[in-house]
This record gives structure tokens, C-alpha cells and sequence, in this order.
């Protein structure tokens, strides 16, 4: 078991380094100057005073040291927990970025993908045993997930955000209002928060509710559920232990949905302009912000990376075939 | 009488129409028979064994009816069955090594099962051990998950579990099948100490392995194209078969001592009648080097000398 998890932190560390070094190496590598932009938002004419400054904001990102001193300077940085200045919002720390976009992500995501999970799986298991809920949940969940989601997101910020008017369709808060504690604001944050979170738990309830279905028919025609009905047991333990086993694959899809929590949903986020990861990515990039470009990477990628790391441990307590396995019994 | 069916048809649903996989057999059993079934794939012994304790999805149960120890077995009425199953009859099915749920311990499988069939699992714990270390199993397994058995350690923990409420009726659909040649011989042996400590009343061992089946069982019954062809004492059926289709089958077995490198082993030529439509007369004709103008007429099955049942025109 210790050798089992001593292989997988190795592996996880591999992975870790080699992925932030490719977050590292993707915005030097884009076209563009950042160096360039910011110039150009300060509109100088004085070629002496634009070369000054130009001096001054290269020293500023480092960018005048050779790229190999910048990549050893930026895992020196990274220990310290310092990623940077953003270049975008400058003079702001990039972690103090991203940790202000990081709670609108997780608030909006988290409960999208859970709620929608466990309310796909309830519908899916239901849906296998009666002919008439097959009928109706299935179709219904195929157009869900095969509808694109920017269309759906844009039907219901269509639908009932402007044309019913029940739901704002832009922001996480009313802008006239500044975070604090009152009921104004918690209400308005919710309000906010509905209509991204309606179409995330929409178009992820539909793909779960056919998997599970699908995984419960195959256990129901599986060979111990055969042998339990010759032997008269009832259905309602073959069902149990269908759903029990049904649930395996299901736990895996649930741990790569979490894994992308930390990155927001662009889409989503861009849709209803909530300020979360997402749409910071999409700033950093059109702001060319090397800087926050990895910072927000390198929050995607540690996020993964746990979320895999939790799901394996997970994985290990409700799958007995997995610990057999690790403890070197028979195959 | 253990066990009486008469005239049992049993089809399966296609697209195309009815296969008349199992046509009208009438046979009984007798307390304490242990019946070898045998014939070819498709010649309706696994829709007999299976019909006698459930119908899948497909089949459909079309007339004849079923008879265990004086009492009418309601083999179309899945819900009423529930009674028999597992109490009157049971089955050691194919598939012994992925009968157990992966995912739960086998004790905790066994318990939850007895449990949900109304049997307080404290009273047959005992028995239970003592049977688990009749078949060489220590009663550790019952801690263990079906993956740390080995396939024969499954089977036999099948076999125990199958029988643990001491059914009348015991089907073993090709129990031997997936095992390797040294275990076939000791799970048959099991199979008939199974019936001699009386955990078992009467058992039908379906099979293709008739050599396997003469060593355990009393009598053989041959089918042929969802209909019977042969029934006798076992030693009967291999030293004076009388159906030509159960003396070909025997005719096509390696003999001991006996070395096949001049001759070859011979087959039967051609093969047996689609079921969609089955010919009329008797099925076995097409392929029957004795046929002749009356087998268009069916044979019935009929006793020619105690015990002895052929279906067959040429068998008088």
C-alpha cells in the first residue's frame, strides 16, 4: 500500500513539473509583446521617455535576463508562493488576481457539477427500471448533452433573463452594490449566481442520467444479478447491488469534472460575464499577462492533479478489486 | 416421483417467429436420480434446466406443465416461482465464476441473499462452515471478496451456496465446462456426495461431456433438437444405446487404449434442423442413416424395456 502511494506521489510530482514548465513556456512562446501593450496603453510620443519606460517595465518582469535565469527565477518565486505581477492589472500581485476570481469559480461549479451528478444518477437508476421514465428521461437527457452549451447558456440568459427579466444576465453582483455581509448583497450574489449555474447543471445532468442508466441496465443483465434472480432473491437487493456497482464508473466521471473545477468554465463564465477563472484566463490572454496566464494554469493544473489525487484514494475504499490488487493479491 | 415434466414447450421470442427450442418433453425423476442431460448446443438442455427454475426475458413458456414432489410448479408465473427457487430448486449455473457480486464480501453476499428470502442467516451459519470445509474451503473465504478466490474456490463456494437450504431439485448447467481436467473429475465427485448426504434430492447435470456424466450420474437423457431422444440407466445409454442418434454420439468418443493415428475420430455428418420452423416427423431424420417413409411421422417417446425410453421407430 505505502509503495502503491509512494509510486503515485512520484508520478503526480513528474507530472506537476512537467506541466508547469509547459505553463511557463506557452505565453513567451505566444506572439506579442506585453512589454509592447502596456506602451502603447500610455500613448507616449517622446521616443526618450517611451525607452525609459520601456527600460524600466522589462527590468520590472525580468525580461531582460537570459530565459533560462527567468525559467530558474520563476521556480525559485513559485517556492515562495509569489507568481508574479500581473501584467494586465499592474501593479497587482497575480496571486491576489486570482485568488479574488477563485471563490466565483468554485461557487458556481461546484454546485453545478455535484447537484447535477447526484440528481443524473437518481434519474438514470430510476429511468433503467421503468419503461415509461426510460421513454421520457432519455431522449430529453440526449438533447441535453447533445445541445452546444453556449446556445443553451444563451437561450437562458435569452429566455429568462431578458425577455422574462427574472434573472440579471451579467456579473456575479448588482454593480451598484460593494461586497459585504448585508441581505441586499447575499441576495443579489444569488440571483447573480442562478442562471450560470442552471445551464452547467442542465447540460452535465443530461450526460449522467444516460451513463448511469446505461450502467444499470448492464449490471441488471450482469451474470451475479442473473444468479440472484434464479435464486429468488428480490429485486430490490439486485437493484441495490447493481446501483452499487453502477456507481464505479460514475465516481471516476466525478473525479475528472472536479479536476476542471479550479479552471472555471470559460464559456460559462464569458456567457454571463462572471468574473471567475475562466474569463480571467480569456483577460490574460488578450491582455497578453504572461504572468497571470500561469498563475491561472498552474491553479488548473494543481487542481487536477488533487482532484485525481483524492479520486484515487476514494476509488481504493469503495472498489475492493483496486486494494486487492495494491496489497500484490491475485489479479 | 422427484420430479415430473410433461409436455413442456418452451419458445423463444425472435423477430423472425417462435424457435421451438424446447418441443414437449416428457420425463420424470426419481428421488435420489442424479440425470446426466445431454445433446448438442441448441438441442434445448440449457432452455430445459433454465425453464425449470426461470424463464429469461425471451423465452416464453407456451403449454405442459412441471411437477416437484406431488406439488404443480408454476414455471410461467416468475413471481410465484420465487417461492420454489433457491428452496425446492437451485442451480450451480455456467457462469459459477462471476455468479458473486465483485464488489461485496462473499459472507456478507451469502447473508444479505438468506436474508432477503426470509432465513435468519444465525441458522444456517454452522452449516454452512461444515459444508464450506466439506468441499475443501477453508471458512475464511467468507471474509474475502470473490477476486481473491481462485475459479475453482468460486465454483465451489457456488456449489455450497446453491444447495445451502437443501433444495429438492438441483440443476448443475455445465458446471464442469470451465474447469480444468483434474478439478472436472472432483467437482463431479462433490456433486454426488452432495446427493448422498441427502443436501440434494435429485439433481439434473446438464452437459455436452458424456464420458464426465457416465461416472456420476444414474441415468442419461439425450435430446435432440429441442425434443427427447433417449432416456436410460447410464450404463445403458453407453453399452446398448438404442436411438441412432445416441449411438452416433457414442460412436465419436475417444475410446481408452485405443490410439487415433490411422483412423480418425468421425463426427456426425450434417447438422441439426432450424428450430424456427422445425421439420414435421421425426427431427433427427435428415441426418439418420436408418431413416426411412414412417419417420415422417413423429416417434413417440416411448419405454421399450424398463427404464429405457427411445424415441425412435427403429428402436423396437
Amino acid at each position: 500500500m505505502r509503495k502503491y502511494f509512494a509510486r503515485k506521489i512520484f508520478v503526480y510530482a513528474l507530472t506537476f513539473f512537467v506541466a508547469v514548465t509547459i505553463n511557463w513556456m506557452i505565453p513567451r512562446f505566444m506572439p506579442g509583446d506585453p512589454v509592447q501593450s502596456r506602451l502603447a496603453r500610455a500613448s507616449l510620443n517622446n521616443p526618450e521617455a517611451s525607452q525609459a519606460m520601456r527600460d524600466y517595465y522589462t527590468s520590472v518582469f525580468g525580461f531582460d535576463l537570459p530565459i533560462w535565469q527567468q525559467y530558474l527565477n520563476f521556480w525559485g518565486a513559485l517556492f515562495k508562493g509569489d507568481l508574479g505581477i500581473s501584467v494586465w492589472l499592474f501593479p497587482t500581485p497575480v496571486t491576489d488576481v486570482i485568488l479574488r476570481a477563485v471563490p466565483f469559480s468554485l461557487g458556481l461549479l461546484l454546485p453545478a457539477i455535484l447537484l447535477s451528478w447526484v440528481v443524473g444518477n437518481r434519474f438514470g437508476a430510476y429511468a433503467a427500471r421503468s419503461k415509461w421514465l426510460d421513454n421520457t428521461v432519455l431522449p430529453v437527457g440526449y438533447v441535453l448533452t447533445a445541445t452546444p452549451y453556449m446556445w443553451l447558456a444563451l437561450l437562458l440568459a435569452w429566455g429568462l433573463g431578458i425577455v422574462a427579466g427574472w434573472f440579471p444576465v451579467a456579473g456575479a453582483y448588482s454593480f451598484a452594490l460593494r461586497p459585504d455581509f448585508s441581505w441586499m448583497f447575499v441576495s443579489s450574489l444569488v440571483q447573480h449566481w442562478f442562471l450560470p449555474f442552471l445551464s452547467m447543471f442542465l447540460v452535465a445532468l443530461g450526460g449522467w442520467a444516460i451513463g448511469m442508466r446505461n450502467m444499470i441496465i448492464y449490471e441488471l443483465e450482469s451474470e451475479y444479478s442473473n444468479y440472484l434472480q434464479a435464486l429468488g432473491a428480490p429485486r430490490r437487493l439486485i437493484r441495490k447491488y447493481a446501483f452499487r456497482n453502477a456507481m464505479l464508473p460514475q465516481i471516476t466521471g466525478l473525479a475528472v469534472q472536479l479536476g476542471t473545477v479550479v479552471a472555471g468554465s470559460l464559456l460559462t463564465e464569458i456567457v454571463f460575464s462572471y468574473p471567475g477563472l475562466g474569463f480571467l484566463i480569456l483577460q490574460a490572454i488578450q491582455n497578453q499577462d504572461f504572468f497571470l496566464l500561469q498563475g491561472a494554469f498552474l491553479f488548473i493544473v494543481a487542481g487536477v492533479l488533487i482532484a485525481n489525487f483524492i479520486i484515487d484514494i476514494v476509488y481504493v475504499l469503495v472498489d475492493p478489486r483496486t486494494r486487492i490488487q495494491l496489497q500484490g493479491g491475485v489479479k | 416421483m422427484s420430479l415430473k415434466v410433461s409436455d413442456l414447450r418452451v419458445y423463444y421470442r425472435t423477430l423472425r417467429g417462435d424457435v421451438h427450442a424446447l418441443d414437449g418433453p416428457t420425463f420424470t425423476l426419481a428421488d435420489g436420480e442424479i440425470m446426466g442431460l445431454a445433446g448438442e448446443s441448441g438441442s434445448g438442455k440449457s432452455t430445459l434446466s433454465k425453464s425449470l427454475i426461470r424463464l429469461d426475458g425471451r423465452m416464453r413458456y407456451v403449454g405442459g406443465s412441471v411437477e416437484l414432489d406431488g406439488t404443480e410448479v408454476p414455471i410461467w408465473d416468475d413471481a410465484a416461482m420465487n417461492r420454489f427457487r433457491f428452496k425446492e430448486i437451485s442451480i450451480i449455473p455456467q457462469y459459477s465464476m462471476s455468479a458473486m457480486n465483485p464488489t461485496r464480501k462473499i459472507g456478507v453476499m451469502i447473508a444479505e441473499l438468506l436474508e432477503s428470502r426470509g432465513v435468519r442467516f444465525k441458522t444456517v451459519r454452522e452449516e454452512l462452515h461444515r459444508r464450506l470445509e466439506l468441499v475443501g474451503l477453508d471458512t475464511e473465504v467468507l471474509k474475502r471478496y470473490p477476486i481473491e478466490l481462485s475459479g475453482g474456490m468460486k465454483q465451489r463456494v457456488v456449489m455450497v451456496l446453491s444447495t445451502i437450504l437443501d433444495p429438492s431439485l438441483l440443476i448443475a448447467d455445465e458446471v464442469t465446462s470451465a474447469l480444468d481436467v483434474s478439478t472436472q473429475r472432483a467437482v463431479a465427485e462433490m456433486l454426488v456426495e452432495f446427493r448422498d448426504r441427502r443436501f440434494v434430492k435429485s439433481m439434473v447435470v446438464v452437459t455436452h461431456d458424456i464420458s464426465l456424466v457416465y461416472q456420476i450420474a444414474d441415468s442419461i437423457m439425450v435430446m435432440y433438437a429441442g425434443r427427447l431422444a433417449e432416456k436410460a440407466p447410464a450404463r445403458t445409454i453407453i453399452e446398448a444405446p438404442r436411438h441412432p442418434y445416441t449411438r452416433m454420439l457414442i460412436s465419436a468418443l475417444p475410446e481408452v487404449g485405443v490410439t487415433y493415428a490411422e483412423q480418425r475420430l468421425t463426427g456426425i455428418p450434417g447438422s441439426p434442423p432450424g428450430l424456427l420452423d422445425p421439420p414435421k416427423g421425426c427431427r433427427f431424420r435428415a441426418r439418420c442413416p436408418l431413416a426411412s417413409d414412417e419417420c415422417a411421422t413423429e416417434p413417440p417417446f416411448v419405454e421399450v424395456t424398463p427404464d429405457h425410453h427411445v424415441a425412435c421407430w427403429k428402436a423396437e
